[in-house]
C-alpha cells in the first residue's frame, strides 16, 4: 500500500509519517490537527481560506516558560502595566503572512482576556493588551504556542528599556517638504516677474515670508549636515558634507541678506528644495529589513532565565547574569547550557554546531566539562556551574577588540572620497573668478563668489549613492540577499579575498547523503525498521525514514525510546535496536568523519548507515568563479575528515585549516587585513561571530532566515549560495553606475557654474537647475540599478 | 488691498493644517509599519463564520491568492 503525498491542510508539509484525516482534510501530525480544531471550535476557519497552508506545527514547550511565573521577568517584559492590564510585545518569528496577522490579530476570540493585539508584519511582532485578571503572561505566551506562534524571548529582551523610535527623519523631511512646496508657490510673482502693480507693492510681505519658511529648514532639517561637516573638517577629513553644508550656509546668508536689504528674492527656493531633496535620498536607503536583527549578539540567543536546584532540590528560574559558581542547573532537553559547568548526570550529548562549528554532537560523561552555548540534545541532565555567564567561554568572545570598534565610521565611501577634490576645485573657482570680478567690476566679485558656492553645491552627487546603494539593498533583498546598509554593498563591491566557513555554510543541514554499511537486511527487517522509525521524532530517524522504501504501517508489539542513544522496538517475536554504536552492543566499530545510526536485529549487528552532510548546491562553481580574481580559504571548526572532498570542490590554490577555534579565524582575518586585503567571511553560526566583527563584510547563511544567526553586515538564504558570486559582480556594477552618475551631475555643474562664472546666475536658473540635475540623477540611477536587478534571480 | 493679507493668511493656514496632520500621523506611529495597515483593511469581521453548526454553506472569499 502507498501513501498519497497528501499535504498538510495545516502547514503544508507532506503527510508521511503520520496521516491524520479529519473532516476530509489532510494532517501531517497532531500538533497541526489540534490547532485546526482550536481554530475551526472558535470559529477562526477563515484562517485556512486566506492562504493556502498558512501555519506552522507547535513545538512542545513543556517548562520551557516557567521562569514567566517569576514576576521580575514578567515585568522586564512588558511596555506597559497597571493593575488590571498590561502590555507586551513579543518576536514572533513564524509571522510570514495576511494568515497570521489576521488570526493573531483575532487573538481575543481564542481568550476573553486579550482585549487587543495588533502586528507589526515587517518587524514580526506582536503587540497585546490583556486583562491581568484573566489571563497572565505565561498563559498568553503558551496559547501563542500552542497555535504555532511561539514567541522568541531571549536574553536581550530582559531589561532592555523599549528603544524609542526615531522619527526624526519623517519630521524634517516633512518640515523640508512643507516649506519648499510653501516658498515655490510664493516665488511664483518672482520666477514670471509679473509687474502687476499690487504684488510689486507686496513683495516685501512674500519675500520676508519666505525667509521664515526657511529658517525651520535650514536650523532643523538641515542641521545633520552641519554637525557632519564640522565633525569632518575637525578630524580633516573633507567628505561630501563639508561642499554641502558649504552650500547651504552660502545660500541662506546670501539670500537672506537679498531680503534685508531688499536687493532680490533670494535663492529659498533652491535652498529648501536642496535640503528636501537630500533628505528625501536618506529616507530611501533607510534600513529595509526591520525584521532581521543585523546586530545580534549571544544575548539574542541566550535565555533570559535558567532552573536552579537548590539544597532541597526544589527548581526556581533565576535570571543567567545572577547564576553564581557552584550553583547547580537544570538543562532540559534541547536547551541551552548559559554557563560553563561541570556535568554531574551520569552522561550527556551536547550540540556545539553553534559554537565552534563541529557538526557532530558531543557526548560527555559526568565529570566532564560542558561549555556555554552548547545544547544538551539527549533528555534533562544537571551542571555544576564552575564561571559565571560573563565569565564563560562564548561569552568572553564579545569582549574582544574587534567588537568594539565602528567600522562605519572608519570606511571612506566613494563619495566622501570626492568630495575633498570637489571641495578644493570649487574654492579655487570661486577666488579666481571672485578676483577677475573684482578687477573687471568689483560690485559683482562678492555675487560670483556666492553665486558659484551656490551652484556648484553637489546635490545631485550627494544623492546618487544613497539611490543606487538603497535600489541595490531592494532588490538583493528580492533575490533572499539581506545586507545591513549600503555602506556594506560598497564594501562587499571592493572584496579580494573571501574566506569559508565549512559546516552549515558550504554544506547544508537539510540534505543528507545516507549511505548503508554492512549485511544486507532482509525485507522483514527493513519493514521493521521502517516502523520503528514512524514513531520517533528525531532528525536522523526522519532523514532514514524518509529514504527507505515503502511498507505496509504495521502496529510494533513493543516500542521503546532512549533519549541520547536510539530505540527499541519488537514485532512478532522479532527485535531490533537502532541507534548509537554502544546502544546496538556494537563496540568495535568507530567511524569518526560522519555520524552514523547502527542497527542490530534481534541482538544480532547488522551495519550502520553513514550520514554525510552534502555540499550546497553550486559551491564548487562559487569557488572556481571566484578563484579567478581573489583569495580563497576554508576555515572550519572541524576535524579535516572531508579535506579530500573539499579540495575537489575547490579550485587549486584554496587553503584549507581546521579545527579553528572561533578567536584563530578572527586572527586569522586580521592578519590578511594587515597585508592590505578586503575579506569576506563567509559564514553561519556563532562561532563565526569574532570573524564576521572583524572582516571587513560579513555574511551570515542561513537555511531559514527567521532563526538566529550572529551579528554580520548580511544574511543569505541558503538555497540562494550559488548566486554569491553574482551577488559580488552586481556590487560592482552598482559602484560603476555610482561612477558614471557623478559624472552626469558635472556635466550640470558645469553648466551652472559658467552661469555663476559670468554673474548671470538668476534664481530662477538655480531653481531649474537644480531640482533638474537631481531629478535626472534619481531617474538614471533607478533605471540602471532595476537593468541590473533584471539580471540577477 | 489688505485682503492679499487675508488670503496669504488663509493659504499659510490650510498649508499648517495639512502640516499638521502630518506630524500627527508621524507621532502616532503612522509611518513605523507601512505594510501590515495594507493587509490588515482587506479582512472582514463578518467573515468569521458560525460554523459550530455544520448546516451553513461555505462562504469562500478569497485573497492573495
Amino acid at each position: 500500500m502507498s501513501m498519497d503525498p497528501a499535504s498538510c491542510y495545516h502547514c503544508g508539509e507532506p503527510c508521511n509519517r503520520t496521516h491524520i484525516v479529519l473532516d476530509d482534510k489532510d494532517f501531517c501530525c497532531n500538533g497541526c490537527k489540534t490547532v485546526f480544531e482550536i481554530f475551526h471550535q472558535n470559529d477562526l476557519s477563515y484562517y485556512y481560506e486566506l492562504q493556502e497552508s498558512p501555519g506552522s506545527t507547535p513545538d512542545n514547550t513543556d517548562g520551557k516558560f516557567d521562569f514567566l511565573d517569576t514576576p521580575e521577568f514578567v515585568e522586564s517584559l512588558l511596555s506597559f502595566h497597571n493593575e488590571k492590564m498590561e502590555i507586551v510585545d513579543l518576536f514572533i518569528p513564524n509571522i510570514h503572512c495576511s494568515s497570521c496577522i489576521w488570526i493573531l490579530e483575532n487573538l481575543n476570540k481564542l481568550h476573553d482576556g486579550v482585549s487587543s493585539s495588533q502586528v507589526d508584519f515587517p518587524r514580526k511582532t506582536i503587540s497585546i493588551t490583556y486583562n491581568t485578571d484573566k489571563i497572565v503572561l505565561k498563559e498568553l505566551v503558551m496559547l501563542l504556542s500552542k497555535i504555532g506562534y511561539e514567541p522568541n524571548i531571549s536574553l536581550n529582551d530582559y531589561k532592555n528599556a523599549p528603544i524609542k523610535k526615531d522619527r526624526s527623519l519623517w519630521y524634517k523631511t516633512g518640515i523640508a517638504g512643507f516649506a519648499f512646496g510653501n516658498i515655490m508657490f510664493l516665488s511664483f510673482p518672482e520666477y514670471f516677474e509679473v509687474g502687476e502693480f499690487w504684488l510689486e507693492q507686496f513683495k516685501g510681505v512674500f519675500r520676508w515670508l519666505m525667509l521664515v519658511f526657511s529658517l525651520p529648514v535650514v536650523f532643523y532639517s538641515g542641521r545633520d549636515y552641519f554637525i557632519s561637516a564640522f565633525k569632518g573638517i575637525r578630524a580633516k577629513l573633507l567628505s561630501i558634507d563639508v561642499p554641502i553644508a558649504l552650500g547651504i550656509t552660502v545660500l541662506f546668508l546670501r539670500s537672506a541678506t537679498e531680503v534685508v536689504l531688499d536687493l532680490g528674492p533670494g535663492f529659498f527656493d533652491s535652498l529648501t528644495g536642496l535640503i528636501f531633496f537630500l533628505l528625501l535620498g536618506k529616507v530611501f536607503q533607510q534600513k529595509t529589513y526591520s525584521f532581521l536583527s543585523f546586530e545580534r549578539d549571544y544575548k539574542s540567543y541566550f535565555p533570559i532565565a535558567a532552573t536552579r536546584i537548590d539544597a532541597d532540590r526544589n527548581e526556581e528560574s533565576v535570571q543567567v547574569y545572577k547564576i553564581n559558581k557552584g550553583d547547580r542547573l537544570l538543562i532540559r532537553n534541547e536547551e541551552l547550557i548559559p554557563a560553563d559547568g561541570i556535568l554531574i548526570s551520569t552522561s550527556a550529548k551536547v550540540d556545539y554546531s553553534f559554537v565552534t562549528g563541529e557538526a557532530k554532537p558531543v557526548r560527555i560523561v559526568s565529570g566532564d566539562k560542558v561549555f556555554s552555548g552548547g545544547k544538551q540534545i539527549s533528555g534533562p541532565i544537571e551542571i555544576e556551574v564552575l564561571k559565571t555567564v560573563s565569565q564563560s567561554y562564548l561569552t568572553q568572545l564579545w569582549s574582544r577588540a574587534a567588537f568594539q570598534k565602528d567600522r562605519t565610521s572608519e570606511f571612506r565611501t566613494l563619495t566622501d572620497s570626492i568630495g575633498k577634490r570637489f571641495t578644493i576645485t570649487i574654492l579655487i573657482i570661486a577666488v579666481v573668478a571672485a578676483s577677475f570680478w573684482m578687477v573687471y567690476d568689483s560690485s559683482k566679485a562678492l555675487n560670483v563668489f556666492t553665486a558659484v558656492l551656490i551652484i556648484a553645491c553637489p546635490c545631485a552627487i550627494a544623492l546618487a549613492a544613497p539611490f543606487t546603494l538603497g535600489n541595490m539593498l531592494r532588490i538583493y533583498g528580492r533575490c533572499k540577499f539581506y545586507l545591513k546598509d549600503t555602506q556594506s554593498i560598497e564594501r562587499l563591491s571592493r572584496i579580494n579575498t573571501v574566506i569559508f566557513d565549512k559546516t552549515g555554510t558550504i554544506t547544508t543541514t537539510k540534505i543528507n547523503d545516507i549511505s548503508y554499511n554492512g549485511l544486507q537486511l532482509t525485507p522483514d527487517e527493513e519493514s521493521l525498521l521502517k516502523n520503528t522509525l514512524r514513531g520517533s521524532n528525531h532528525p536522523l530517524s526522519r532523514s532514514l525514514y524518509e529514504l527507505l522504501k515503502e511498507h505496509e504501517i504495521t502496529t510494533l508489539d513493543d516500542y521503546r525510546e532512549h533519549p541520547g542513544k536510539g530505540l527499541e522496538a519488537s514485532k512478532d517475536e522479532r527485535n531490533i535496536r537502532i541507534g548509537s554504536a554502544d546502544f546496538v552492543g556494537n563496540t568495535a566499530h568507530s567511524d569518526t568523519s560522519n555520524t552514523a545510526v547502527h542497527i542490530s536485529s534481534d541482538n544480532n549487528y547488522k551495519g550502520y548507515y553513514s550520514f554525510q552532510n552534502a555540499y550546497r548546491e553550486g559551491v564548487s562553481d562559487v569557488a572556481r568563479a571566484l578563484g579567478k580574481t581573489m583569495d580563497i580559504a576554508v576555515l572550519s571548526g572541524d576535524n579535516d575528515g572531508e579535506r579530500r572532498q573539499l579540495e575537489k570542490l575547490f579550485p587549486k590554490l584554496t587553503h584549507f585549516y581546521f579545527n579553528q577555534k572561533p578567536e584563530d579565524k578572527l586572527r586569522f582575518i586580521q592578519q590578511l587585513q594587515e597585508q592590505n586585503k578586503n575579506v569576506l567571511m563567509v559564514g553561519d553560526g556563532l562561532n563565526d561571530a569574532g570573524a564576521f566583527a572583524q572582516s571587513d563584510v560579513g555574511i551570515a547563511v542561513s537555511e531559514d532566515i527567521n532563526v538566529f544567526s550572529p551579528a554580520s553586515d548580511g544574511i543569505l538564504d541558503g538555497l540562494k549560495f550559488k548566486q554569491l558570486y553574482a551577488f559580488i559582480l552586481a556590487s560592482k556594477s552598482a559602484m560603476k553606475i555610482i561612477k558614471v552618475s557623478f559624472v552626469l551631475s558635472l556635466l550640470y555643474n558645469v553648466v551652472g557654474l559658467y552661469f555663476a562664472v559670468s554673474a548671470q546666475l538668476e534664481p530662477v536658473i538655480a531653481a531649474i537647475l537644480m531640482p533638474l540635475s537631481s531629478i535626472s540623477i534619481v531617474i538614471f540611477t533607478t533605471v540602471a540599478t532595476n537593468f541590473l536587478g533584471r539580471n540577477l534571480k | 488691498m489688505s485682503v492679499i493679507y487675508v488670503l496669504l493668511a488663509i493659504s499659510i493656514a490650510v498649508a499648517l493644517i495639512f502640516f499638521t496632520a502630518f506630524i500627527i500621523s508621524v507621532r502616532n506611529g503612522q509611518y513605523d509599519d507601512s505594510y501590515t495597515p495594507s493587509v490588515r483593511m482587506l479582512f472582514e469581521d463578518e467573515i468569521v463564520k458560525n460554523s459550530s453548526t455544520d448546516e451553513k454553506p461555505k462562504k469562500s472569499i478569497q485573497l492573495n491568492k
